[in-house]
């Protein structure tokens, strides 16, 4: 008797302390807003992922430090993938189920995986810089958010630029531009856009794909001294983007004449080549470098002098530092714009915060106050445009440092827009979606 | 026809820094049977540390001394590399004396993976440089003969110069020593050489010594090109269709094979290219190593095995 009673005091206590231990745990998580972290710190692509995990982790602890989002704190995991999708898609699956706030693959191919996954889970992705172009028309692409630029952006401000350059974009007509791409849906995302400039003024476009992961492009830069193309355009990532500076260099092509996508301006793809690399330049998403900016002050001041940093101080405000630290950025925007409607100091789920995101409004002030000016211009979302901005500039390496040496482009709309629609309805009608109504838009 | 040539050069030489890496398998398999899957790891993990032992080494002069910091640093990898395959022997290979060869190919590959991420932990996964003064700038000649001239490679030119170098100091190694034919003896047959009385581990040592030099070499070379990254470690799949078309067992199989392999793949991708949407050329050396071993299995210079039933 005795015993049968210890036996259930103790189950009781057990269970009471499981109840507890469960409440508590079910009391933390919902006080907390979980960002699962989709990274690369190692593989081929490491050297160019790590700072942007950095500067991802880093912005969230800020924003922790400073007291979270009204109140609400912010949790994270990382998550490895080696830039492999498969292994990207693992991660998806295993951090949908904490309570997901928005996904940040940072890599087309899963963002490509990841496109139908996302609508069923309910869950935005973020793929502020890459991702599929045609998914800024949100009325189809509905959960997928390309923020602040897509590659048809990055191509059309290209060669609005080189045109300018040129004295016009009619002095294009008959000349070749070379577009050296990794060869993977990321390098090839640009090409339709190229081509629609290339129909426009008259250039001849000249494609040369570098197999994974870029290491090899000695008959590549052959084939660029044999046919001396006027540009050369540069999208790669990783060690495709120093190579090819290195065998630029050893195939006497003037770097000057290069102009790489802004996942190819980074520190670690010129780094290694210093001088070598003199004249490159390279497009911006909106930032560059950003050493003396407030918000890094501050990351620095609250997170880095408490040592919490994530990584070392001296890559803080480094190129793809800041282009993590502004993705944590919006995403935490996000939320923060979703707790405006659904609940200030409350936790968002991946439906509202879609619905931030959406109605996402950042205007020059509130930028200024956050730390970004100078860094950054306003944003605006809608329905229609889950880009929410087309601001580019350019930067050149001198050397040591990356320099702007551009004043602010955009995409041309006119010949933007009609592709997205056209792109996103063939998707529409592939995948048997039908597109929101303005209507639906606005629920 | 200028072009057509300064192609040919150009593969002729990235052929010759493809045979440098593929002299490690070699050099391992025909020391001793193993078809090692890590060489590839060895080459990032003898690059990193000369990369960071370089600039340590140059920190510590005051920068002043660039050469002095690099051979300090060799000699530093170099060890590093000792070490490295001492460890391999002692806790690897010393219990897998006998094995299956498939056993050995897979303790090999976990040993890729451990290197791999050894290295990254060790010595971090930024972008490294290697500064041992080879020229980067390309020189153009015969300008009088073809219009623009042809473009020779400078940095590739000097590394084919010290892959042949290397080749033809092993190959004395292997031929002409008498650790060399005790290398050999073991890789033909483990239990016979040690009934005759050669030290099994010691000789598995040297030669993951030799292949660990080699692989610095190919390290130093290699990461002289393109930066010192995990990538590296990938150039090993670069030299698998060497070893396969010029054969396990030869040393001047690996050098042939590399030469092939180069010219192959950069006419390919340039004449063949354009005409089915480019980056062809790594698929297009494996296919052409395949047809080789259509007609000759053990490769063009390996050994044809014949066993009595």
């Amino acid at each position: 008797m005795k015993i049968r009673t210890l036996a259930l005091a103790i189950s009781m206590a057990t269970f009471g302390l499981g109840s507890t231990v469960m409440s508590t745990a079910a009391q933390a998580q919902a006080k907390e807003q979980f960002f699962p972290v989709i990274v690369y710190r190692t593989g081929a692509y490491a050297a160019n992922g790590t700072p942007w995990a950095n500067g991802y982790v880093d912005y969230l602890k800020l924003v922790n430090a400073k007291g979270g989002i009204n109140g609400v704190k912010l949790s994270f995991e990382e998550c490895e993938t080696g830039y492999a999708t498969d292994r990207g898609v693992e991660c998806y699956e295993r951090l949908k189920g904490k309570g997901a706030t928005v996904f940040q693959p940072l890599s087309t191919g899963i963002t490509f995986a990841l496109t139908e996954k996302a609508p069923v889970d309910k869950i935005p992705l973020i793929t502020a810089g890459y991702g599929r172009s045609e998914s800024q028309n949100g009325a189809v692409f509905t959960w997928n958010f390309p923020l602040l630029g897509t590659y048809w952006v990055g191509a059309d401000v290209a060669i609005q630029h080189i045109g300018k350059q040129a004295g016009g974009l009619d002095k294009l007509k008959g000349k070749k531009i070379a577009l050296v791409y990794h060869d993977s849906p990321y390098g090839k995302e640009p090409i339709p856009a190229l081509q629609e400039r290339a129909k426009m003024h008259g250039f001849e476009l000249m494609l040369l794909p570098v197999a994974h992961p870029g290491v090899e492009q000695k008959a590549t830069w052959l084939q660029i001294r044999q046919a001396r193309p006027e540009n050369v355009l540069l999208w790669g990532w990783g060690v495709m983007n120093s190579t090819a500076l290195k065998e630029a260099q050893a195939t006497g092509y003037p770097r000057d004449k290069m102009m790489g996508i802004w996942w190819a301006g980074a520190e670690p793809d010129v780094k290694d080549v210093g001088m070598g690399a003199k004249g490159y330049s390279a497009l911006t998403l909106q930032h560059g470098a950003e050493p003396g900016s407030k918000v890094v002050k501050d990351m620095l001041a609250m997170v880095h002098a408490k040592g919490q940093g994530t990584g070392p101080k001296d890559e803080v405000g480094s190129v793809l530092y800041m282009r993590g630290l502004i993705s944590a950025m919006l995403g935490v925007e996000g939320v923060r714009k979703a707790q405006e409607r659904y609940g200030k100091g409350k936790v968002m789920t991946g439906e509202q915060t879609r619905w931030g995101l959406e109605n996402l409004n950042l205007d020059q002030k509130m930028l200024d106050g956050m730390g970004f000016a100078g860094v950054m211009r306003p944003v605006q979302t809608s329905c229609l445009d889950h880009m929410g901005s087309s601001w580019v500039r350019v930067h050149q390496w001198d050397g040591a440092k990356w320099n702007f040496s551009s004043d602010w482009y955009q995409s041309d709309d006119k010949v933007l827009r009609p592709m997205v629609m056209l792109a996103s309805g063939k998707y529409a009608e592939e995948k048997k979606l039908t597109p929101r109504t303005p209507e639906q838009c606005k629920q | 026809m200028a072009f057509f040539l300064e192609t040919l050069i150009g593969g002729l030489m990235a052929g010759m820094l493809y045979s440098l890496v593929a002299l490690g398998f070699v050099l391992i398999y025909k020391a001793s049977g193993v078809f090692n899957f890590a060489q590839g790891a060895m080459v990032l993990f003898a690059a990193l540390a000369m990369a960071r032992f370089s600039g340590w080494a140059n920190a510590a002069l005051g920068g002043d001394s660039l050469i002095l910091a690099n051979i300090i640093a060799f000699i530093a990898a170099g060890g590093v590399m000792f070490i490295v395959a001492w460890i391999i022997e002692r806790l690897a290979l010393r219990n897998l004396v006998n094995q299956e060869g498939a056993t050995l190919l897979m303790a090999t590959l976990g040993i890729a993976y451990v290197l791999e991420g050894i290295g990254q932990t060790l010595f971090g996964s930024e972008i490294y440089n290697i500064d041992v003064g080879m020229p980067k700038d390309p020189v153009i000649m015969l300008e009088s003969v073809f219009e623009g001239g042809i473009l020779i490679n400078k940095e590739d030119f000097y590394a084919a110069l010290i892959a042949a170098a290397l080749v033809i100091a092993l190959s004395i190694f292997f031929q002409k020593t008498s650790t060399g034919r005790a290398l050999r003896a073991v890789a033909d047959d483990h239990q016979a050489a040690l009934s005759i009385g050669i030290p099994l581990n010691r000789i598995w040592v040297i030669v993951w010594c030799v292949a660990g030099v080699v692989a610095l070499v190919a390290g130093i070379i290699w990461g002289s090109k393109l930066g010192v990254q995990f990538s590296l470690a990938t150039v090993a799949l670069r030299a698998l269709p060497v070893v396969i078309l010029g054969g396990l067992t030869s040393v001047p199989g690996a050098i042939i094979g590399g030469l092939i392999i180069g010219i192959g793949e950069k006419l390919s991708e340039v004449f063949l290219g354009p005409y089915v949407g480019g980056g062809i050329e790594i698929w297009f050396a494996y296919m052409l190593a395949l047809v080789f071993l259509l007609f000759r299995p053990q490769g063009l210079f390996g050994e044809k095995i014949i066993d009595r039933v």
